[in-house]
């Protein structure tokens, strides 16, 4: 394995749904990316190698050989979770110093403007409305390529703060951009 | 029949639950999911609902007649279940628990047991709907593939056991001894 001239992606879905656990991973599988699901916040960040209350094991004097091959391109997460949400997983992802560059996209099936804009000022690059869509994962693919060049950056602009983000009904609202539709 | 027929009937079938409101856009999201390596997707996905449904139903109706009513509780059930018929597309249903969330909301305990009688009613109402289309898509693909190879028709009637379900064995059995690809 992975002597593929180009390696494919690699997804870490979070959802405690089974139903939508399922429905990602087919959307993301359809898109060619190769997928991990895993239903809460906690199993991600063991999945991860970063244990919940210490801070990130450094890959070099990681006690699990094995986490040690994870490469992770993004994390995609529901929002509600028992336990841990999906903010919270966001949150300790950024505070990580070896996760922090993943990029990371929230779903929920709410459409609260508080709770988007919470999680775009957090680092969040996408925040998508459940049911999700083949035109929402087909927006992956731009992060994915930042992700990869660490570089670049996301622009700090998006995270100013939006008061009300609309949206809605049909059309998917990107939050990317300072534009309020 | 003959396949153009049962094509046919498949797609008025299709056309008049979600002209009914029955279902929505995103049950066709998941047909178009389905493809040869994932032939039975959507039969898997409305199965997975279905199954999981029955025991939130069940979880529900125990909440409203055991003692006095945690609408918290309530509210976050049907928030699953909400959740899970919208990612099918089961637009009624996901009406139905709005409708029913709105009363939670509210404290409403008698609009909650109103409410949880359509929720259910709906709900039985799909499952036998859309029994009815997987059958339909099951004859209409069985006699593709029966004309693929020239064939006559086959009777479907000799291949139903008593609970009125195909026996799939039988078809995919003779998928593979004939390779059909």
């Amino acid at each position: 394995m992975g002597m593929a001239a180009e390696a494919q992606y690699h997804v870490l879905a979070v959802d405690d749904s089974l139903l939508d656990r399922k429905l990602i991973e087919r959307l993301l599988k359809t898109s060619s990316y190769h997928v991990t699901a895993v239903d809460s916040g906690s199993k991600a960040l063991e999945f991860l190698g970063l244990l919940e209350d210490d801070d990130a094991l450094a890959p070099s004097v990681s006690l699990n050989d094995h986490h040690q091959d994870v490469d992770v391109n993004l994390i995609i997460t529901d929002y509600c979770m028992p336990g841990m949400t999906g903010y919270d997983l966001l949150r300790k992802i950024k505070e990580s110093k070896s996760l922090k560059d993943i990029p990371v996209v929230i779903m929920s099936s709410e459409n609260i403007p508080s709770r988007i804009n919470r999680c775009l000022e957090e680092g969040a690059e996408e925040f998508f409305l459940k049911p999700v869509q083949l035109s929402d994962v087909n927006k992956l693919k731009p992060h994915l390529l930042k992700g990869r060049d660490k570089e670049s950056e996301p622009s700090i602009n998006k995270r100013k703060g939006m008061e009300e983000c609309y949206s809605h009904d049909k059309t998917r609202t990107k939050y990317d951009g300072l534009e309020v539709v | 029949m003959d396949r153009n027929h049962l094509k046919r009937q498949v797609d008025f079938m299709k056309r008049s639950l979600l002209d009914q409101g029955y279902l929505d856009e995103q049950f066709i999201q998941l047909e178009e999911l389905q493809d040869d390596d994932n032939p039975n997707f959507v039969e898997e996905i409305v199965t997975l609902f279905f199954n999981d449904s029955a025991r939130l139903l069940q979880n529900i109706e125990q909440a409203l007649v055991s003692g006095p009513i945690d609408f918290a509780k309530l509210d976050n059930y049907m928030h699953q279940f909400k959740g899970s018929s919208s990612s099918i597309g089961a637009k009624r249903v996901k009406n139905e628990c709005t409708r029913f969330k709105e009363y939670c909301t509210a404290g409403n305990a008698e609009g909650c047991f109103r409410t949880f009688v359509q929720v259910k009613q709906e709900h039985a109402i799909l499952r036998t709907k859309l029994e009815s289309y997987f059958q339909a898509c099951i004859s209409f693909i069985w006699q593709d593939k029966l004309d693929h190879l020239g064939l006559q028709e086959v009777k479907l009637d000799d291949y139903m056991d008593e609970g009125g379900s195909l026996i799939m064995d039988l078809y995919y059995k003779y998928d593979e001894a004939h390779m059909i690809k």
